[in-house]
């Protein structure tokens, strides 16, 4: 692979780096005939994500055909190579990257201004494929809006919160931070967001319900969107089944795959109805609130994951045809009669093919 | 010996007294060469040259010309000392330590004002220091200075020498690799002219300057050399580069370095500040 990047595309380059490093240690790199591709993963497969650059992101971008290669690197060398980001703009004319199969080496020259020559010469390792099965655009749930939003929604959790439950309604949107089952609820601080529809560039419900994910995670990509400003889609369909965040514009791609935690007495979707807003006064008295949590039947945004919802059966069983999930049948955790709610895992293809154990057809990724 | 009182009687006891209506232009220089605990201070007619040493293979040197104090009065041809660099700085900075410019303290009148007076072999330097009206006597107990060491560099052994203007200098050296444990520096009249490179844990990096580049204002390089230093010898003059506004990089014959920082203080007059180094080993060429 031989590909130079300039001008402004440095920087996106370096972000998307800097954003993977929120996911895993290891950069995957896998130049392809329909552009570079930059994966992560993190060590509990948890959390998947990968940039996919189309060959128009470069001005130059040739790669040996017909030859499959893939590698693996520390992403910290990689972050290291585009390490003051701010003067990265100013300084870098252009970037050009080189892979040299022989001598399992990945060179990163930096032209700069005043004619300074930065040179990276990277060792890396094979590896495996990492390719994340899933199929977005069939998602139940789908929204995009500004990265604005988003980063104005998560600067009101503190940056040591590690999940965050978001839950639909046919017209809003509500963030809250999750608070384990055992926490005491004198202790806990509890923060919720609603969002309306309107403040979405698309939002669009066929299933209402809550989903919890890792909120670090996310941050990742948020680094990303906010720097180049793309709009964040949100594709999920319930809780168990990951939920798949993305930035896309006509040179690039990158979707962010988080698992979400499954309740394993959800085994059907919940109704359509219309929920009660709940009202304006009971943010103001806790013990309602909390009264409101344990009881059975809880029409409004603030579920947790965690308690057992009992709830009339769901005529709408077609919004459970058996989409693409990232867990294979063998895997389902719903299996588990009693025990805590189970984070999904994300299922990867560890070979070549594409076949997935799943009965929708696979997404080009 | 009276302390509230400096009267121009007092002058007849001291060797060396020298003032500066800003403590700030004598700090900051001492700042870029504190990597160590104890200074060697030289005094002549000419000026103040203040050194530090590590290990016998790195020796740091701050020029302040006579012409920068406000007083500068010795009365032997060389007096010499050894000082605590880290309570002497303490002491300089003792009203705190503005940290708005010079510009803006000069407007405010907050600057420290010092006098520093010695009085010979066996006294303590007596710092007194001035600001908005009071004053605070700092007495830093003095010790037998050492020999700095002689890296015997002289111009005439130097084969290549270059002049670059620090900004660019500045972001390769926040940069550099730190799990490299050597910096190693290859100057040559031919590719790649002036290139510092690193051997890390990921891998290697070079940093390649052109001698056309318009940060390079003097490129004399007369035979291809390659030299390694310790990165952990080299790391303290990045402090002495944050603040100068250009430097001069000289290898001689021996393949020992020297890096001369021009620097500029609060009032813009020139200081200058040395490092030399050691080479590391023996390095084949490639």
């Amino acid at each position: 692979m031989d590909c130079v990047v300039t001008g402004g595309n440095v920087k996106v380059l370096a972000k998307a780096v800097h954003s993977l490093s929120r996911i895993g240690d290891e950069l995957y790199v896998e130049p392809q005939e329909d552009g570079l591709a930059l994966r992560s993963v993190n060590s509990s497969r948890s959390a998947y994500a990968c940039f996919l650059f189309s060959p128009l992101f470069f001005s130059r971008y040739t790669t040996t055909n017909g030859h499959c290669f893939r590698c693996k690197m520390a992403i910290k060398s990689v972050q290291a190579v585009f390490r003051s980001l701010a003067t990265l703009e100013k300084n870098v004319e252009k970037c050009h990257m080189k892979l040299d199969e022989q001598k399992s080496r990945l060179t990163f020259t930096l032209h700069c201004k005043h004619g300074l020559l930065k040179t990276h010469n990277l060792s890396f390792q094979d590896s495996e494929s990492l390719q994340a099965v899933f199929d977005k655009d069939n998602s139940a749930n789908i929204f995009r809006a500004q990265p604005r939003l988003l980063v104005d929604t998560v600067v009101h959790f503190p940056s040591s919160l590690e999940e965050v439950t978001l839950s639909v309604s046919d017209d809003r949107m509500w963030f809250k931070n999750h608070v384990e089952e055992d926490a005491e609820p004198s202790k806990a601080m509890l923060t919720e967001l609603c969002l309306s529809s309107d403040e979405f560039d698309q939002f669009s419900v066929q299933t209402q319900n809550s989903i919890t994910f890792c909120l670090k995670e996310l941050r990742g990509l948020l680094i990303f969107a906010e720097s180049t400003g793309l709009p964040i889609s949100i594709h999920f369909d319930e809780p168990g089944s990951p939920v798949v965040l993305s930035v896309t514009d006509s040179i690039l791609d990158g979707n962010f795959v988080l698992a979400t935690l499954s309740d394993e007495n959800k085994l059907h979707t919940r109704p359509c109805t219309q929920p009660q807003p709940p009202p304006d006064d009971f943010n103001d008295d806790m013990d309602s609130y909390l009264i409101a949590m344990d009881t059975s039947i809880v029409p409004g945004p603030s579920v947790t994951a965690s308690a057992p919802l009992t709830r009339a059966e769901s005529s709408d069983q077609s919004a459970v045809n058996h989409r693409t999930q990232l867990h294979s049948e063998d895997e389902d955790e719903t299996d588990h009669a009693h025990g805590p709610p189970i984070r999904s895992f994300v299922h990867f293809s560890l070979d070549q093919s594409f076949l997935p154990l799943l009965k929708c057809q696979p997404s080009p990724w | 010996m009276p302390l509230s009182t400096q009267s121009q009687t007092d002058d007849e006891f001291y060797v060396l007294v020298a003032t500066l209506d800003n403590a700030r232009n004598l700090s900051n220089i001492l700042k870029a060469i504190a990597f160590k605990d104890h200074a060697i201070f030289s005094a002549t007619p000419n000026g103040l040259k203040v050194t530090v040493e590590d290990s016998k293979c790195l020796q740091a040197n701050a020029f302040i010309q006579a012409e920068i104090f406000q007083e500068f009065t010795i009365k032997e041809d060389m007096v010499g000392f050894q000082v605590n660099l880290t309570v002497l700085l303490d002491c300089l900075n003792i009203f705190g330590g503005s940290t708005l410019p010079g510009n803006y303290t000069e407007a405010l009148k907050v600057s420290t004002a010092l006098r520093m007076c010695y009085v010979g072999y066996g006294y303590p330097l007596t710092l007194f220091l001035e600001e908005g009206g009071v004053v605070t006597v700092c007495k830093i107990n003095t010790q037998e200075p050492e020999e700095p060491i002689d890296f015997e560099f002289c111009s005439s052994n130097v084969t290549n020498k270059v002049i670059l203007q620090s900004e660019s200098l500045k972001e390769a050296f926040s940069e550099l690799d730190m799990t490299s444990e050597v910096l190693q520096i290859t100057m040559s009249p031919s590719q790649p002219f002036f290139r510092l490179s690193t051997f890390g844990n990921s891998g290697n990096a070079h940093y390649d300057y052109p001698k056309d580049s318009d940060m390079m204002e003097l490129f004399q390089c007369t035979k291809t050399q390659t030299n390694r230093y310790k990165m952990s010898l080299l790391k303290p003059s990045t402090k002495a580069l944050a603040l100068s506004c250009k430097v001069s990089v000289r290898t001689d014959n021996r393949g020992f370095l020297s890096l001369q920082y021009l620097v500029r203080n609060d009032d813009g007059q020139i200081c200058f500040v040395e490092y030399y180094c050691c080479p590391d080993e023996e390095v084949e060429e490639e």
